[in-house]
């Protein structure tokens, strides 16, 4: 074989990975890499700036299931995309990092644009190396690859000295892999555990599960409705699991959580069995850990073990892969389901009856107007553009939640919410690798006018690729949420929270070269909203909404999750009106 | 309270640093650390001391655990163990008081490892409780300088037992 350059072997570890886009910005010790890069059919995508190469390589992974890829030049070019690294860890997204480093001659040394991205990036990553030998290159691009994608997924980053981008060498393909001694993937479930799960399920009267964003790295969607619809159980779902149960499926009840409904929070609250399933026990989840699920007792799968017990103690934990788990419980419980006699399945019925009321009695509630545009309205109107079918990527806040509340998702990989690391500047460059994956697909990234100053200048990598992404400002002029933790639990003490003077849209949009335009008027908004989703081109329209709405129900911090915030307080309502 | 952990980790820059990180992000104060390679020397050995909260133990050997590094940790705080410690020390005694210290040192089986006009060092290897009596007594001596190994464990349970291939299949299949 040919003696090939570091450089070129990265690139070539990369295509056989089946990369299809790298979201990058070259630098100084990168320059070998982009060089082969110049002449090479895998497409670069030139970010504006590094950390949203780690959100667009995110919103790739999220949409595909494939582990994104992002490449960023030493220092700063590496220190900027820790968030999107980060991000990604917490919410268990595959993402392969590629940086450069200062060459070894200089390691240690303080270069020009050297930063301990080795040392940096290890708690931001599922795991990292540092290369800085030529023939150990290609097995560690691979097997970089092999552990962002397998057990629960994470971000790996790899960082290469220069001198081994231009050293010469041969590639070896990834089944040369060294055995990874350390790194167990979780085997199936015992028989015995199984069948102590589904004695434990049927069991229960009242059933409840709790399905998070597992199910959707799993894969495990039809499953996942299988197994309610053979329990006959209700189904709530947290931020992350949004699309793996049809939003439609009549035992999907909704999010549950801080600003989950009332439906899915009592339901929690009044069982007497809890399914989690690839969850986490997250706390915007139970909120105050004693009160939630109070008087249920717990079977937990989860591909993690550390996850099983972490908050709360599982009477029953299962460690595997949510899809062959519930292959084997579905396999099993369609076997036995004559253990459930009339009586106990009588109950379940009525259980099931008793949440599916509270759903319909307790709707995610706001008050209508004619004069402003309600920010809940234009989720509704965005749910209807898009059907179930488009993809949605969010910032983080109020506009988060209430379209996490109202938009319905026919399918897995189809919402895309920064969750647990909770990061602002998320949903445009999300969106980007969104739209690179599925350019089928309607993609629009919803997001207040805070987050969207974070990611703006992707405006320019949206432009330049004609990414024909559809970008809706919910726009209240305040950093919502902040703003409510304020208005709500700070005496209304409003600090650093006016973010007015958002620009002109049309002119933004226009200064790059995309269409984009404004709304305000609630006559208005059809219109604005078909005109942005017609254009055959990118989009950014800004919706101004009703600037002092709080996101209801709300669960306090540290507050029981059935102790919920259902509406605002009529003299609260004045009061703030009259700020 | 202490907890006295054992891990199997391969031997690569960067281990020490993942398994550290893991008790560093928690705020958990490491007391003591040892490392160093086994018969197979793609592989080392590690026995860590740390103030860790009872609620917080299992966590952490799970999340040690997950390490791609990591081959197996094990929690040795409550089960049986060996536990040793060396400690060096270097005793400025006079000279009149020199034969007192050597039979003192003698029921700790200390023994001398350098002699100078103005100082003893003496080494001991034993359990912390051990070390510190020794400790005390010498100070008793003279002004000292010290230097501690920090524990290493060994498991006499065999389901703490780390998977580190035995001396007679290194030397196998060494050939």
């Amino acid at each position: 074989m040919a003696m090939l350059s570091g450089a070129q072997i990265l690139i070539e570890s990369l295509v056989r990975e089946g990369a299809e886009a790298v979201f990058g910005y070259p630098g100084g010790v990168t320059l070998p890499i982009y060089d082969v890069l110049y002449s090479h059919p895998l497409r670069h995508v030139l970010v504006r700036h590094e950390q949203n190469a780690a959100f667009a390589a995110q919103g790739y992974a999220r949409a595909t299931g494939k582990a994104g890829v992002c490449m960023a030049t030493s220092g700063p070019g590496a220190t900027n995309l820790t968030t999107g690294l980060v991000d990604a860890l917490m919410d268990s997204i595959p993402v392969v990092a590629v940086t450069g480093q200062v060459p070894q001659a200089l390691i240690g040394r303080d270069a020009f644009q050297e930063a301990d991205t080795f040392g940096i990036s290890r708690s931001a990553t599922k795991h990292n190396y540092l290369v800085k030998d030529i023939s150990e290159l290609s097995q560690t691009v691979h097997e970089a690859f092999h552990i962002a994608v397998s057990g629960r997924p994470g971000p790996v980053l790899v960082d290469i000295t220069k001198d081994v981008l231009l050293s010469k060498g041969d590639y070896s393909d990834e089944q040369a892999m060294m055995p990874l001694r350390g790194y167990r993937l979780s085997d199936e479930p015992d028989a015995d555990a199984v069948e102590r799960a589904v004695e434990f399920l049927w069991q229960a009267e009242r059933p409840y599960i709790y399905a998070g964003g597992g199910v959707i790295s799993s894969s495990a969607s039809s499953e996942l409705v299988r197994f309610s619809e053979l329990l006959e159980a209700p189904l709530a779902h947290t931020v992350m699991g949004l699309g793996a149960m049809p939003t439609e499926h009549p035992n999907f009840i909704s999010m549950l959580g801080m600003h989950g409904s009332y439906a899915a929070n009592m339901g929690v609250t009044e069982c007497d069995a809890l399914i989690g399933l690839g969850v986490r026990f997250d706390d915007r989840v139970t909120g105050r850990l004693d009160k939630f699920a109070p008087g249920a007792k717990v079977l937990h799968v989860d591909i993690d073990p550390a996850e099983i017990n972490k908050n709360r103690r599982a009477d029953l934990g299962l460690v595997g892969d949510a899809k062959p788990v519930l292959r084997l419980l579905n396999e099993r419980l369609a076997e036995t389901r004559a253990t459930l006699g009339r009586e106990r399945r009588e109950a379940r019925l009525a259980w099931m009856e008793h949440v599916r009321a509270m759903k319909r009695d307790h709707p995610y509630v706001y008050e209508e107007s004619t004069e402003e545009i309600k920010p809940q309205a234009l989720m509704r109107k965005l749910d209807q553009i898009s059907g179930g079918e488009a993809i949605v990527t969010v910032d983080v806040g109020q506009h988060q939640m209430w379209a996490a509340q109202h938009l319905r998702f026919n399918h897995p990989r189809l919402w895309q919410s920064s969750s647990g690391l909770g990061s602002m500047g998320f949903g445009l460059p999300a969106a980007m690798g969104a739209k690179f994956a599925c350019p089928d697909k309607t993609v629009m990234a919803i997001v207040g006018d805070g987050g969207f100053m974070m990611s703006l200048p992707e405006l320019g990598t949206i432009a330049a690729n004609r990414l024909p992404v559809k970008v809706i400002v919910m726009n209240n002029n305040t950093l919502g949420m902040v703003r409510q933790w304020q208005q709500l639990f700070y005496g209304k003490r409003y600090s650093e929270v006016d973010v007015a003077s958002f620009p002109d849209a049309s002119l933004l949009a226009g200064a790059f070269g995309i269409a984009g335009g404004s709304v305000a008027d609630p006559a208005d908004l059809d219109e604005a909203l078909a005109h942005a989703f017609d254009e055959p081109g990118p989009y950014l329209l800004n919706v101004q909404v009703t600037p002092e709405e709080c996101v209801y129900p709300m669960v306090p911090a540290g507050g029981a999750v059935n102790e919920m915030i259902l509406q605002p307080e009529p003299e609260a309502a004045e009061a703030v009106a009259g700020d | 309270m202490q907890q006295l952990i054992s891990l199997l980790v391969e031997n690569k820059p960067g281990a020490l640093m993942r398994v550290a990180g893991v008790l560093t992000s928690r705020g958990y104060n490491i007391e003591s650390l040892t490392v160093a390679k086994t018969i197979d020397p793609t592989l080392s050995i590690m026995t860590i001391v740390a103030e860790v909260g009872d609620d917080g133990r299992d966590l952490l050997i799970k999340q040690i655990s997950r390490l791609v590094n990591v081959i197996k940790a094990v929690d040795l705080t409550d089960s049986r163990a060996v536990r040793r410690e060396l400690v060096l020390i270097k005793i400025y005694v006079e000279e009149e008081r020199r034969a007192a210290l050597l039979t003192e040192a003698e029921i700790f089986r200390a023994h001398v490892v350098d002699a100078s006009p103005e100082a003893y060092t003496v080494e001991a290897t034993g359990s912390p409780d051990k070390l510190n009596a020794l400790i005390a007594l010498l100070r008793s001596y003279g002004p000292i300088e010290m230097v501690r190994s920090g524990a290493m464990a060994m498991a006499r349970a065999k389901q703490n037992k780390l998977p580190v291939p035995s001396y007679t299949e290194a030397a196998l299949s060494e050939g």
